[in-house]
C-alpha cells in the first residue's frame, strides 16, 4: 500500500526496517531531514537504538566504524562536504573490511559553495573501496537501503547509497514501505565474524608492512568485484519478496536494437525516460542506467553496450582538468568490445543546474559527430562567463 | 625490617596477574607508552575493548601478522581514538553488554589532532576511558613538537638557534580543559607511580560516564635520556612540580599528590637532551630557566601541591588510608 512520503521520511523508514544498533550522524543539507527522522523515530519508541548525534561527519563515520567492529549494525548518512571531512575515515572503514551502509544525499563540493545536488562528493570518494549504488527514484532508495546491508554483511564491504539531494531527498512521492516481516526475513541478524570480542581478543587496524600491504589491497579489489553477484542476487531475491522490479548493476531501457546508446546516473534518467517517450521522433535509443558504480559493471555494460555504433554519457560531476569521470570508465570498459563504439562525454546539472526534457535532445546532437566530443559541459551559459575566461 | 607474615604465595595473589599487552613488542628500552599501555590493562583486566589512535604505541605493537595485545584492540586513524571508541561503548549499549572502553592516544592524538573527537566524546557522555600518554612530542614520526611539548624544548620543529630557545609556547592544559566537560574524574599521572596509575585507572572504570587519565611517558629516544633513567626522570617531573599529579570531579579538584620538599627544575631538565641548550652560558638559556621554574613554582603553588601531610607513598595501602577506607577498591 503506497504512502505519500518525502524521500528522506521513506529512507529513515527503511533504515529502521533494517534494525540499526547505532546511527550517528551529523546535520548537513540535504541529508538532514533523513537523520531528523531516524531520531523522531527513536523518540517515538518506533525504533530501538543507540543514536549518537556527534560533533562532525568525520566523528559520524569513526562511531559507525567503531559500533560495526563492535558487532553492532550501524548506519550514518552525509553530503558533500561532510562525505568529505568523512573521506580519510571511508578508506579506513572499507580497508578494514568493515559492512556498514551510508546514505550519500548527493550534493555539489564546494567551492562555490552550492547545497544543490550533483555526483561530485560520491565520485570524490569512488577510490575509497566502497560499493557505490546510485538510486533513480525514492521506492528504489528504500528497496536499495535494505538490500545495501545484506550485500555488505554478506561481502564485509560497507556500501554508499547515492540519493540525490533535493530531487530525491526532499520530494514527495507515493512508497512502498515493506512490513517488518519481510525485511526480517530478508536482512538475517547481524553476525559479524571479526567482531572484537574479549573473549575472543583480536587487533583489528595493525600496521602492514610493504611485504603484505599489496596482497591486502589485491584481496579488496577481488572482493569488490566479486561483489557483483551479491548486488545482483540481493536485487533478484528482493524483486520476489516484494514484487517490485529492482535493478542489479545496471537498467536498459527504450530500443534493443537501437544503434545509439546514452549512459546516465541517478534521478537524472527519469527525466531522460520520460524525453524519450516524449520526443520519440528522436529516434530508436537504448537508454542504459548504470546503478551500480562501483564495483564497475564492466560486463554488464560490454553486454549492454554490444551493437551500438554511438554512446553519450551524461554525468553530474567532472574532473577538473581532465573530463569527465563516469565516461572515461565507459570508454575504458568498451574498449574491450570487438566494435568499440564512439564515446561522447558530457557533464549536466552541476550544482543544482536543472536537467529539463529537452537536455535529451541536445545530448543526441552530438551523435555523428567528428571527432567524438571527449569532454564538455552541456548544458553550460557562455554568455554566463567573461570574455577572458573563455 | 619487620618480617613478611603473609606466605609469598597469597602476597602474590594480591598482584595484579592481568596482562593486556604481551612481552616481545617493538618498542624501544624505557618506553613510557609501553609501560602506560601495560599498567592501564593490568588495572582494567580483561573485559575492556581497546580503541588506539595512530602513534608509536599502535605501531610498535602491532606489526601484521604479529599483535602484542591480549584485549580486543582496534586501531582507525590517527583523529579518531575518541569517536571509535564512543562507537565501540554505543554498539555494547545496544547490545546490552558491560564491556568497558578504553581510548588509547599519544599527546598528538589527544591535544592536537584528535581534540575535537575527544572533546565531542566527553561531552556526550559516553562510558569512556580515556587515556592519553603524554611524551610531549610527535615521537612516531620523529620528535617533532606538539601543543604538549614543555616551553623551550628542543624538537625536530622546535629547534633552537640563534634566534630561538627552542618551543615557543606554552604546554597546553589538557587536563583543565577536559575538566571543563564537567566529566565525573580526570586525573594526572605518571609512569613513576604505577600503583598510583593503577588505582587511578581502576577508580575511573568504576565510573559509568567519561573518565581521562593524562599520563606523563618518558620517551627516551625524543628526550634524549638513557632509557634506564626513564623512571628517575619521570618521578623529577613530579617532584619538580613540573608534572603535577592530580585528580578532578566534576571539574572540581579533589585530590593531589603532595610534594614535601620540592626540588629545582634544573634537577628534571639536566639529564634530558631536549633542554640541554638551557644550560649554556647564555643570558636567553637563563631566562628561559627561570620562566620554567616559574611555571613549575605556579603548579606547586595553583594545586596546593606543597604538601603539610607526608609525601604519598606510592602504595594501595596508603591510598586507602588516606582516602579513609576502601572507598574505590
Amino acid at each position: 500500500m503506497p504512502e505519500a512520503l518525502e524521500g528522506s521520511q521513506a529512507i529513515a523508514r527503511a533504515v529502521a526496517l533494517c534494525r540499526p544498533h547505532v546511527v550517528s550522524a551529523y546535520p548537513i543539507t540535504p541529508q538532514t531531514h533523513i537523520v531528523e527522522n531516524i531520531s523522531k523515530l527513536v523518540a517515538d519508541g518506533k525504533l530501538e537504538c543507540e543514536f549518537v548525534s556527534v560533533e562532525s561527519e568525520f566523528s559520524a563515520a569513526s562511531v559507525a566504524l567503531g559500533a560495526a567492529a563492535a558487532g553492532s549494525r550501524a548506519y550514518t548518512a552525509s553530503s558533500s562536504q561532510g562525505i568529505l571531512l568523512m573521506s580519510e575515515v571511508l578508506y579506513d572503514i572499507a580497508g578494514l573490511r568493515i559492512p556498514l551502509v551510508l546514505t550519500c544525499a548527493n550534493r555539489a563540493v564546494s567551492a562555490p559553495l552550492s547545497i544543490w545536488n550533483d555526483h561530485q562528493d560520491s565520485m570524490a570518494v569512488r577510490d575509497a573501496g566502497w560499493i557505490q549504488l546510485y538510486c533513480m527514484s525514492n521506492q528504489e532508495a528504500v528497496d536499495t537501503t535494505i538490500q545495501a546491508y545484506r550485500i555488505a554483511e554478506r561481502t564485509e564491504l560497507p556500501v554508499m547509497v547515492c540519493v540525490d539531494g533535493f530531487t530525491l531527498t526532499h520530494t514527495l512521492e507515493p512508497i512502498d514501505i515493506p512490513d517488518q516481516a519481510q525485511v526480517d526475513g530478508y536482512l538475517p541478524p547481524f553476525k559479524f565474524a571479526r567482531a572484537l570480542d574479549p573473549m575472543n581478543p583480536m587487533s583489528i587496524g595493525t600496521l602492514v608492512a610493504p611485504e603484505y600491504f599489496t596482497e591486502v589491497r589485491e584481496v579488496h579489489h577481488r572482493a569488490l568485484l566479486k561483489s557483483v553477484d551479491e548486488i545482483e542476487s540481493a536485487a533478484r531475491d528482493w524483486a520476489e519478496l516484494s514484487g517490485r522490479d529492482t535493478a542489479g548493476l545496471l537498467e536498459v531501457y527504450g530500443s534493443p536494437d537501437a544503434r545509439v546508446g546514452m549512459i546516465a546516473i541517478g534521478s537524472a534518467v527519469g527525466t531522460l525516460l520520460d524525453a524519450m517517450d516524449r520526443y520519440p521522433e528522436l529516434g530508436p535509443v537504448k537508454l542504459i542506467r548504470l546503478r551500480c558504480f562501483r564495483p564497475f559493471p564492466f560486463e554488464a555494460l560490454k553486454a549492454a553496450c554490444a551493437g551500438l555504433s554511438e554512446v553519450v554519457v551524461l554525468e553530474r560531476a567532472f574532473s577538473p582538468g581532465s573530463g569527465g569521470i563516469v565516461a572515461t570508465e565507459v570508454r575504458a570498459a568498451l574498449s574491450e568490445l570487438p566494435e568499440m563504439p564512439r564515446v561522447h562525454g558530457y557533464a549536466m546539472g552541476l550544482g543544482g543546474r536543472d536537467i529539463p526534457l529537452e537536455t535529451y535532445g541536445r545530448a543526441l546532437e552530438v551523435v555523428g559527430r567528428e571527432p567524438p566530443e571527449r569532454f564538455a559541459v552541456l548544458d553550460l551559459r557562455p554568455e554566463q562567463i567573461p570574455a577572458e575566461e573563455l | 625490617m619487620s618480617e613478611i607474615s603473609i606466605p609469598v604465595s597469597k602476597l602474590r595473589k594480591k598482584q595484579p596477574r592481568f596482562q593486556g599487552i604481551d612481552s616481545g613488542h617493538r618498542a624501544c628500552p624505557g618506553c613510557g607508552a609501553a609501560l602506560t599501555a601495560r599498567l592501564v590493562t593490568e588495572a582494567s583486566g580483561p573485559d575492556v575493548m581497546l580503541a588506539n589512535a595512530t602513534g608509536c604505541l599502535e605501531v610498535f605493537t602491532t606489526p601484521w601478522p604479529e599483535s602484542a595485545w591480549r584485549v580486543p584492540w582496534m586501531h582507525s586513524v590517527f583523529e579518531n581514538a575518541a569517536a571509535i571508541a564512543a562507537g565501540m561503548e554505543s554498539a555494547m549499549k545496544a547490545q546490552g553488554k558491560n564491556t568497558k572502553v578504553i581510548a588509547l592516544g599519544g599527546d598528538g592524538g589527544t591535544f592536537d589532532i584528535g581534540f575535537q573527537c575527544l572533546s565531542g566524546m566527553l561531552e556526550r557522555g559516553h562510558n569512556v576511558l580515556y587515556v592519553c600518554y603524554d611524551n610531549e612530542a610527535y615521537m612516531n614520526t620523529g620528535v617533532q613538537r606538539s601543543s604538549s611539548t614543555p616551553h623551550a624544548a628542543m624538537t625536530t620543529t622546535s629547534p633552537p638557534g640563534k634566534e630561538r630557545m627552542g618551543k615557543r609556547h606554552l604546554k597546553k592544559d589538557i587536563v583543565a580543559i577536559v575538566a571543563a566537560h564537567h566529566i565525573p574524574y580526570a586525573a594526572t599521572a605518571s609512569v613513576a607511580y604505577p600503583s598510583d596509575v593503577r588505582k587511578k585507572v581502576r577508580r575511573a572504570m568504576a565510573v559509568d560516564g567519561p573518565t581521562f587519565l593524562h599520563i606523563h611517558a618518558p620517551c627516551p629516544l625524543g628526550w634524549g635520556h638513557d632509557g634506564a633513567r626513564s623512571i628517575e626522570i619521570a618521578r623529577l617531573a613530579v617532584e619538580t612540580g613540573m608534572f603535577p599529579l592530580i585528580e578532578l570531579e566534576r571539574g572540581g579538584l579533589a585530590d593531589v599528590m603532595p610534594i614535601r620538599n620540592p626540588r629545582p627544575v634544573t634537577d628534571y631538565l639536566k639529564p634530558q637532551q631536549r633542554f640541554r641548550h638551557l644550560f649554556k652560558d647564555d643570558v636567553r638559556a637563563r631566562e628561559e630557566l627561570e620562566h620554567l621554574q616559574a611555571i613549575a613554582d605556579h603548579n606547586i603553588e595553583v594545586y596546593g601541591l606543597r604538601g603539610e601531610r607526608p609525601d604519598a607513598l606510592d602504595t594501595e595501602a596508603a591510598d586507602t588510608a588516606h582516602r579513609g577506607g576502601m572507598r574505590w577498591a
